[in-house]
């Protein structure tokens, strides 16, 4: 920690110089520049945040500085010196540390044997592993969370919060001067955000230079102090956040404004029956849950993590059932015991984890498309390449209607960019006539331009009589997208709030200190 | 609430080590269901003749040994299908080179201990480097051994000598050596994934490689470390059924089924074949009860293609047993 | 020689570019088999290249053919089915006992056979679906289940012979067809089975649920699939794919107590070297037959270069190591 110290002092002169500079990086991929000639310093005690849509080439260069990717020409100084990394090791053990987007921690082991993997101290190949818990719980102190966090706790046992806390543990404990995150909020909720942006504010005091990528331009610029701006491979501007409002980020990002982020909410005539009705309904996970959903509303449902927001759904999608209480579908009551039965009854259920309950990534687009339809036909059933016998040209229809960019519906699902699957994941269901949507973090690691568009689907879906239950962790989505918003709080619904109630209101309620307005719900809140 | 889990003593840290697999639950079922038949329709000897105890773990030694090995590569999210031939040429060569000649039995090990290294480092060269799913590069490799030995040698060759046989048949005190050898395999084992950077870093390949090689692995080596540690216990389980047989021949491994199962002790013992979950504990429950099961047949004198039915419905149930209740989806 | 090359114009360089785009397209089995047949054909034109010679090779080939269809459809799905060879040797010793040297029982004794089959295959696919057990244990345990089984049933050593209708399934010709001289009856049986399993694979929501779930089970099950029943049929379609290629590897190997064995590595390894991605995602029928047709091509290869049966293993599994080794190499090449 000495070093660190010492690098804050000649940051405070006048005479500044990078902690660690990339000069004139440029990287080619097969059929693609990811990076054209791209120059940027990074000052030590500096929160820098790095944005761009998918594919500008932010996650590219991150993986360059950390040792993951070789540029094809240019170069980094770390502490004014040149370096070349050929792994990431060789960065780590120089002071840069990588977070990255997907969890990386071994979820049967412990925090001190994650922590220092590969570092374990040892003695003649014998790990001393007193010694590993003692420096792993030191390590978790230098952080402030050893009260959180034992060192021999088994990862999986920890929350997917904890779990990026022991990422940044193990990153500190490279004595990293420098660390880089890339999307370290995608999968945490608004407190747990703040208890990062905490961290990393000391971790700015400590002298070190923070680099980290994000699509929440809200957190970018609750956390950074300078923004980098990069698109399609190059270099757009840096920028104080002080000189600068969201919005022109997001013109620098998608080199036009986008005029609004969210559609306009329903109208009182879009809205139509009650669709779905909830009474008491509880299981392992959820307790006493009530609420209604009518057509052509969106019914935002937020919560913190484990608060049940996600369980609802499985509950609803007959993934982990109600075991008590009624669900009334279109007036009729009905158990829904499997997915299977909930598409057949026209529910969809765009779950929130792409890359694992989505797509089906070594199938074609097409495949992936057709999966519902396929999965509720007729077993020997006849396929046809774009659709199923009523329509078939299913497949180009959806394709033009949620807009997917590529040249052939031939193409694995893998390939595609995330804001991609998640549009393909979403023609599934359109295929699948649902007329009652589920969304669970619909736009979660996407990009603006995306996010955009899935935000206007969705609002058309509601225009064209489909009822929307839409859970998120986003609370600027949630109150954009919002007709009524239901909180859910310790596996309960908390209460309920009209369209635009502001954050602060939902935050409260949230977190169990206000209760709801109807009576009905304030009996669970209680 | 966090602060007993974060005061951790030594003794409670020696027991999560330590943790007792579900699996000796089933052993001792086996085992005690088995008694009682036996005590009803037979002798009675089970539960009577300490002599008969012991017998089951030395019928389970060969099996024991390469299961250690199994275990480790299994851990590591591959597979080894080549052990069985592994012991057949193992088994040929050394009672080759030896020719009942005490003088060369050191060459003979050398010799084989080369041979299984080899082995070894070729399956994980093949996998590592050459990007070969695990259960066709070991199936690979199993048949070129197999090739090689059936082309060169015929039935019985060489053969041992009597000193040779003390592996076999020699006992310290009351324990035979085998069990020696067998106990010191078991806790080696444990000591080697518990204790040591190497097991550490198996645990690591096994459950995410791609986290591993972030955090600085030599994934590679790793694999093909316990590649060839694996057909180095494949190799000592050889050794010792030759000790035994007097004479190697190249059936000796294949007509063991060393290879399914080794494979099968494993995963009965709780080791999960996707890897980084497991350990050797559970796989010598999964051996005693392959012992356990010889010996009870044996007993009551069951028809021994009857007793291979009841062995293959009883693998089934002895993993069905922990994953029935399971959320996660079988392959 | 090069001249003409030389001379032509960029349109024709175009043109054989994208003919070589679409030779690059086809799955290397191709390629490697007719490599294999060519040597074949070289080395002995007589045995290889008449067409008498093409329909015994193809006789040969169609029981491993048989047997690679089935276990493609469960590798594809994510699985394995270990018990394919003990099914065989169960086919072989029970219907040696059941004929008791009676051809009139020919047909029935089939019929007997493809209701065990249908038996196992369910079992396996009940207890992997219902009880989360690995279906590599599950069918391991099926192997050694259905082995001794089959042993004891007829009591340790084969009883009877198999009569000689039941033996044309895998021996005999149909004579006389125009053209092609005569056809065995083995490949149309493999013909049939193609047509049935090319449709239910490749042209039915079944087939496509395979693929789907054999690429990610939980996005699957979550878009809908019955994974249970799609699971416990395709274990079913295996094991009696087992069945019938046992009934074929009967008809010309005779009655043996060792015949079935190490025939599901065989297996497998005809579909890895066909393509079938293991761990499940990638399959297609015509390519598992090639893959098997290879397999058996090279068998004859090494049989006609005058190599002892032990060589020939030794070369096949270098051969499969390669062909995995050549398959993995190009997909990463890809990406």
């Amino acid at each position: 920690m000495a070093e660190s110290t010492t690098n804050a002092d000649p940051q405070a002169s006048a005479q500044q110089q990078p902690l660690l500079e990339v000069r004139n990086i440029t990287k080619r991929f097969p059929g693609v520049l990811a990076l054209d000639d791209v120059s940027l310093p990074f000052m030590p005690g500096e929160v820098h945040a790095v944005v761009g849509e998918n594919g500008a080439g932010k996650s590219t260069l991150m993986k360059i500085m950390s040792g993951a990717y070789i540029p094809d020409s240019g170069e980094i100084y770390l502490d004014g010196e040149k370096v070349s990394f050929a792994h990431p090791v060789e960065a780590q053990s120089k002071g840069i540390s990588i977070i990255y987007q997907e969890f990386n921690l071994l979820p049967e082991r412990t925090v001190a044997h994650n922590i220092f993997l590969g570092r374990e101290p040892a003695r003649l190949g014998v790990v001393d592993t007193a010694r590993m818990n003692q420096q792993a719980r030191e390590v978790l102190k230098e952080i402030g969370v050893e009260k959180m966090i034992s060192p021999t706790a088994v990862v999986n046992s920890l929350s997917v919060a904890e779990q990026q806390l022991v990422e940044i543990a193990k990153a500190i404990s490279f004595n990293a001067k420098v660390l880089i995150m890339d999307e370290p909020t995608a999968a945490l909720t608004y407190t747990e955000v703040k208890l990062l942006a905490d961290l990393v504010k000391r971790l700015k005091a400590r002298g070190m230079a923070v680099i980290f990528i994000s699509h929440r331009l809200i957190e970018v610029f609750d956390i950074a102090e300078k923004i980098t701006v990069l698109k399609d491979g190059k270099f757009v501007k840096t920028v104080n956040k002080a000189d600068v409002k969201p919005a022109d980020v997001v013109f620098l990002m998608v080199g036009r404004a986008l005029d609004h982020y969210f559609p306009p909410l329903g109208q009182k005539e879009d809205l139509g029956d009650v669709v779905l009705r909830v009474q008491g309904g509880s299981n392992e996970l959820l307790k006493d849950v009530s609420f209604e959903l009518r057509k052509g509303e969106v019914l935002g449902v937020a919560g913190l993590q484990g608060s049940g927001r996600t369980e609802l759904a499985q509950a609803l999608f007959g993934v982990m059932p109600f075991k008590t209480g009624t669900v009334e579908l279109r007036g009729k009551a009905i158990a829904l015991k499997n997915p299977n039965a909930a598409i057949k009854n026209k529910l969809g259920f765009v779950t929130e984890d792409r890359k694992s309950e989505g797509i089906i990534p070594r199938q074609p687009i097409r495949d992936n498309m057709l999966l519902t339809v396929r999965s509720i036909g007729n077993m020997v059933g006849v396929i046809y390449n774009d659709g199923i016998h009523k329509s078939r040209q299913l497949v180009p229809t959806l394709g033009k209607q949620v807009d997917i960019r590529t040249d052939s519906y031939d193409r694995e699902a893998q390939d595609l960019s995330g804001g991609n699957q998640q549009k393909v994941v979403l023609a599934k269901w359109l295929a699948s006539d649902a007329d009652l949507f589920i969304f669970d973090e619909p736009t979660r690691g996407i990009d603006v331009e995306s996010k955009a568009s899935i935000h206007d689907m969705i609002r058309d879906l509601t225009k064209r009589g489909v009822a929307v239950l839409m859970i998120s962790s986003e609370l600027p989505e949630i109150v954009g997208m919002s007709d009524r918003i239901l909180v859910m709080c310790d596996k309960r619904v908390a209460g309920e709030l009209p369209a635009q109630s502001s954050e602060q209101q939902i935050m409260l309620m949230a977190t169990g200190h206000t209760n709801g307005e109807s009576s009905k719900t304030a009996v669970a809140a209680g | 609430m966090t602060t007993t889990t974060v005061s951790d003593n030594r003794f409670s840290r020696g027991l999560r080590g330590f943790r007792i697999p579900p699996v000796f639950v089933f052993l001792i079922i086996v085992f005690l269901v088995g008694g009682v038949l036996d005590q009803l329709f037979s002798d009675g000897q089970i539960f009577t003749n300490p002599a008969i105890m012991l017998n089951i773990i030395v019928r389970s030694v060969a099996l024991g040994i390469v299961a250690v090995g199994q275990t480790l590569v299994i851990l590591g999210a591959s597979i080894d299908l080549s052990v069985a031939y592994t012991i057949s040429i193992t088994a040929v060569m050394s009672s080759y080179i030896m020719q009942g000649d005490p003088t060369k039995v050191p060459l003979a090990l050398l010799g084989v201990f080369g041979i299984g290294a080899a082995i070894g480092l070729v399956n994980g060269l093949v996998i590592t480097k050459l990007h070969v799913n695990s259960f066709i590069a070991t199936l690979g490799t199993s048949l070129i051994i197999a090739g090689i030995i059936n082309a060169t040698f015929s039935n019985y060759t060489g053969s041992v000598p009597r000193e040779f046989e003390y592996f076999g048949y020699g006992t310290i005190g009351p324990v035979p050596v085998s069990i020696i050898v067998l106990a010191v395999m078991f806790i080696g084992g444990w000591l080697l994934l518990s204790r040591t950077k190497f097991g550490s870093h198996l645990y690591g390949v096994g459950g995410n490689a791609e986290v591993s090689r972030l955090s600085g692995l030599r994934t590679d080596r790793v694999l093909i470390g316990a590649h060839v540690l694996c057909s180095l216990t494949a190799v000592l389980a050889g050794v010792f059924l030759v000790s035994q047989m007097r004479s190697g021949a190249p059936w000796v491994g294949p007509n063991g089924v060393y290879d399914l199962n080794s494979i099968a002790v494993t995963v009965i013992g709780g080791t999960a074949l996707s890897g980084g979950k497991g350990g050797v504990w559970g796989t010598l429950a999964g051996v005693l009860i392959f012992g356990v099961l010889d010996t009870v047949f044996n007993q009551l004198g069951v028809n021994p293609y009857l007793k291979i039915v009841l062995q293959g419905a009883i693998v089934v149930l002895a993993v069905a047993s922990y994953t029935f209740r399971s959320k996660e989806e079988p392959a | 020689m090069t001249t003409t090359a030389m001379k032509s114009p960029a349109g024709t360089n175009k043109a054989l570019q994208s003919i070589w785009a679409w030779i690059r397209k086809i799955p290397p089995v191709y390629v490697l088999f007719l490599v294999v047949y060519i040597a074949l054909a070289y080395l002995n034109p007589n045995l290889f290249a008449t067409s008498n010679g093409i329909m015994t090779f193809l006789r040969r080939s169609s029981p491993l053919a048989v047997l690679a269809i089935g276990e493609m459809f469960v590798l594809a799905l994510g699985g394995f089915d270990l018990s394919i060879g003990s099914l065989v040797t169960l086919v072989v010793l029970a219907s040696s006992l059941l004929l008791n040297n009676d051809p009139a029982k020919a047909y029935p004794t089939i019929g007997i056979m493809l209701g065990l089959g249908l038996l196992i295959g369910l079992t396996n696919g009940l207890v992997v679906s219902y009880l989360k057990v690995p279906s590599f244990i599950v069918t391991l345990g099926m192997m050694l289940l259905v082995r001794g089984g089959a042993l004891y049933w007829v009591g340790g050593a084969p009883r009877g012979y198999l009569t000689d209708n039941w033996r044309a399934f895998g021996r005999n010709y149909i004579e006389h067809v125009p053209v092609l001289g005569r056809v065995p009856y083995a490949l149309i049986i493999l013909l049939v089975i193609t047509a049935i399993t090319y449709f239910l694979f490749h042209r039915t929501n079944y087939g496509r649920q395979i693929l789907a779930i054999g690429d990610n089970v939980r996005a699957s099950r979550l878009s809908g699939s019955r994974i249970e029943l799609v699971r416990v049929v395709t274990f079913v379609i295996c094991s009696l794919c087992a069945i019938i290629g046992g009934v074929m590897i009967g008809g010309y190997g005779g009655v043996n107590v060792t015949i079935g064995q190490g025939l599901e590595m065989q297996t497998i390894a005809a579909c890895v070297v066909g393509g079938v991605m293991l761990l499940g995602g990638k399959g297609s029928v015509p390519n598992a037959i090639f893959g098997a047709f290879t397999m058996q091509a090279l068998v004859e290869l090494l049989n006609l270069l005058g190599l002892p049966k032990p060589y020939k293993d030794a070369v096949q599994g270098i051969i499969i190591i390669a062909a995995v080794a050549y398959s993995a190499y190009s997909t990463r090449r890809k990406r």
